[in-house]
């Protein structure tokens, strides 16, 4: 007994050294480094994390930019659901089609391009590469002013002279006044855009796939390339494919305002272009109807977290144990499941 | 069975037939793609007689300067002159870039390479936070910033966007790559924390760091938010928001070339830098993968 207790006392000894001691330079150190991260996230809370709890918050009350806010409980959210005809009827159809149709396209685009540009040489891809991401270097106006003249709705815009010459059609198209060609635009513009920088992280990470996987696939009997995408490069490269899935995401539901600046309407004709982002635009800054506008963010933004967790959970790269194991190849080419950052037999691969 | 390996498959280092196929698809693509640019590059240039021309032609037979110097004649009309805007512009730019870089990197270090409370739930609410779309949260911003009596100022271009989480999160990738003995090491040289990050975070995260401080500048030079809602003063708005409102009135004949004249001065900042950077960018991607 007695040499379990030295044990303990040894123990609590331990601990005790273990501590940074009270004064001195460990302290100092350690404030310091705190002092380092401060500056962040002072910036980070005050307008990235505060905006979100705010909007939370006022999206339970009446809050109209002058009068002190009144509690009303889910009225706000009853009322988008219920009442809000403009709500149901056209935003959100028309925020989900987008959505839907966007997000995978653009990810499946960035993927085959990349996927493409790895397998040229460096130069060539490189330049290549520069024209692919060019369009997502064109900011907010610029959209407005290049497919504004595209589009236009007479016979001198780009589209409707080519197609009036080559005979598709008899009478220019106002493509972006009619309801029946809004969102086909925007949609075009957005895919047009969306090469960024999702797509550079997908380039990168095909490039980074170790060539022996390849290797000792095609011992292990893949057949072609088609064979070679789905059971090498994608199942290698997921953290990007997540990124990339995250940011096509991002950048989907950020493109809210491309309605109004291609149709030079608030709101769009007969509200065929209008998304999720105009509705809450329409009632803060319009109506001032604040606290309305809040409840819209809030379901904006669990809208986004529930994409997200679908996301993760389609790229099977959440934060379970089995996810953190992949597929690899012995040097006889027989496979095997890796936890990553450990060989065969379990034991740390030191880098 | 099994299909033949072409060790040359990805990232070849000499050209092979088998990359024609390739070519032959992104090339056009990639055109494509461009069509638009090369509309703003050509539109900017076209004399007025050439702006009317119908049917529309993309190519400019004689090109001229002339939509420049309208459009900065134009400018130089309105109370505050265009020069002013732009300078304001750059100085949000290098502000905002210096700003979100040195935070970044600073914050990025700490939570790779120091332990405390709390520390994976604030990296993982900055990974969340990446998916936070901000036009969602305008409203409550806009309220925050008036509050805190932050409308009105200079400083209001900067402030709401130099803490960038995407760039948090790519630099931190980048930091958990270092190895603790190189700072240990610097420790026993008598490096300080501010030490380290200079010495030794910053020259090993440089890829990291050029690819925010593209998406800082894309991200700046593009803002209109804070001119937008924030700032009354019009000699505190930027050169985006200018261009913004004074496009969104001319996109016809005359006006049309102006805008493109414009847009081109907007696009150039953001081609440019990208180009220099691109090399350092593609290093850091390799790294972005959300774990």
């Amino acid at each position: 007994m007695a040499g379990e207790q030295m044990k303990f006392k040894e123990y609590l000894q331990k601990r005790k050294d273990a501590k940074p001691p009270r004064s001195g330079s460990a302290v100092r150190q350690a404030d310091f480094s705190l002092l380092l991260l401060v500056p962040y996230m002072l910036a980070f809370l005050t307008f990235i994390v505060a905006p979100v709890i705010v909007a939370i918050a006022l999206s339970f009350t009446d809050f109209d930019s002058v009068r002190t806010p009144n509690w009303v409980g889910l009225q706000n959210y009853i009322y988008l659901f219920t009442q809000d005809s403009t709500f149901m009827q056209y935003i959100l159809p028309n925020t989900l089609l987008f959505a839907v149709i966007v997000g995978p396209v653009s990810f499946i685009l960035s993927f085959f391009l990349a996927w493409m540009l790895a397998q040229l040489t460096q130069v060539p891809r490189n330049i290549l590469a520069l024209l692919i991401y060019s369009p997502s270097l064109v900011s907010g106006v610029a959209i407005q002013v290049i497919w504004v003249t595209l589009f236009n709705g007479d016979a001198s815009g780009y589209l409707n002279s080519l197609l009036l010459s080559w005979g598709w059609i008899d009478a220019p198209i106002q493509w972006l006044q009619d309801q029946r060609y809004l969102m086909m635009v925007m949609i075009i513009v957005t895919i047009w855009g969306s090469t960024g920088v999702g797509f550079l992280a997908m380039l990168s990470g095909i490039l980074n796939i170790d060539q022996e996987l390849y290797e000792a696939a095609y011992i292990d009997g893949l057949r072609n390339r088609w064979q070679e995408v789905i059971y090498v490069t994608l199942p290698s490269m997921k953290p990007q494919l997540l990124f990339g899935a995250v940011m096509s995401m991002v950048s989907t539901l950020q493109a809210g305002g491309i309605g109004v600046a291609l149709s030079g309407s608030n709101p769009t004709p007969n509200y065929a272009g209008d998304l999720i982002v105009n509705h809450i635009e329409d009632y803060a800054f319009n109506r001032y109807e604040m606290g309305f506008a809040s409840a819209v963010s809030v379901v904006l933004l669990i809208f986004i977290f529930l994409l997200t967790k679908l996301v993760y959970r389609f790229f099977g790269n959440g934060k379970k144990k089995v996810a953190a194991k992949q597929l690899a190849y012995q040097s006889d080419g027989k496979p095997y499941l890796m936890t990553k950052g450990k060989d065969q037999h379990g034991r740390a691969l030191s880098k | 069975m099994g299909g033949r390996y072409q060790s040359n498959k990805i990232n070849p280092q000499s050209f092979g037939l088998s990359q024609i196929k390739f070519y032959v698809i992104l090339i056009p693509l990639a055109l494509l793609l461009l069509l638009p640019i090369i509309f703003i590059f050509t539109t900017a240039f076209k004399p007025a007689d050439e702006l009317f021309v119908f049917p529309p032609r993309l190519w400019v037979i004689n090109p001229t300067w002339d939509n420049f110097a309208r459009l900065f004649k134009a400018m130089s009309t309105s109370a505050v002159p265009a020069s002013r805007y732009i300078f304001n512009s750059i100085v949000v730019a290098v502000l905002t870039v210096t700003l979100s870089v040195v935070l970044s990197v600073a914050a990025a270090y700490i939570l790779s390479k120091k332990d405390f409370p709390g520390k994976q739930f604030l990296f993982d609410l900055n990974t969340l936070a990446i998916e936070f779309v901000p036009i969602a949260v305008s409203v409550p911003r806009f309220i925050i910033i008036s509050r805190l009596g932050l409308t009105n100022l200079f400083i209001s271009n900067i402030l709401p966007i130099i803490a960038m989480p995407v760039g948090l999160f790519l630099v931190k990738q980048f930091v958990d790559q270092i190895p603790d003995s190189l700072i240990e090491a610097a420790y026993l040289d008598g490096a300080s924390e501010w030490g380290i990050v200079r010495q030794v975070i910053i020259p090993m995260t440089k890829p990291a760091i050029s690819t925010i401080a593209i998406l800082s500048f894309q991200s700046a030079w593009g803002s209109v938010e804070a001119s937008n809602l924030y700032i009354n003063n019009d000699a505190y708005k930027t050169f985006a928001y200018y261009i913004t409102s004074f496009t969104s009135s001319n996109t016809s004949g005359v006006g049309q070339g102006m805008a493109a004249a414009a847009t081109l001065i907007m696009f150039l900042p953001n081609l440019l830098i990208f180009i220099f950077m691109q090399a350092q960018v593609m290093d850091t991607m390799a790294y972005s993968g959300i774990k």
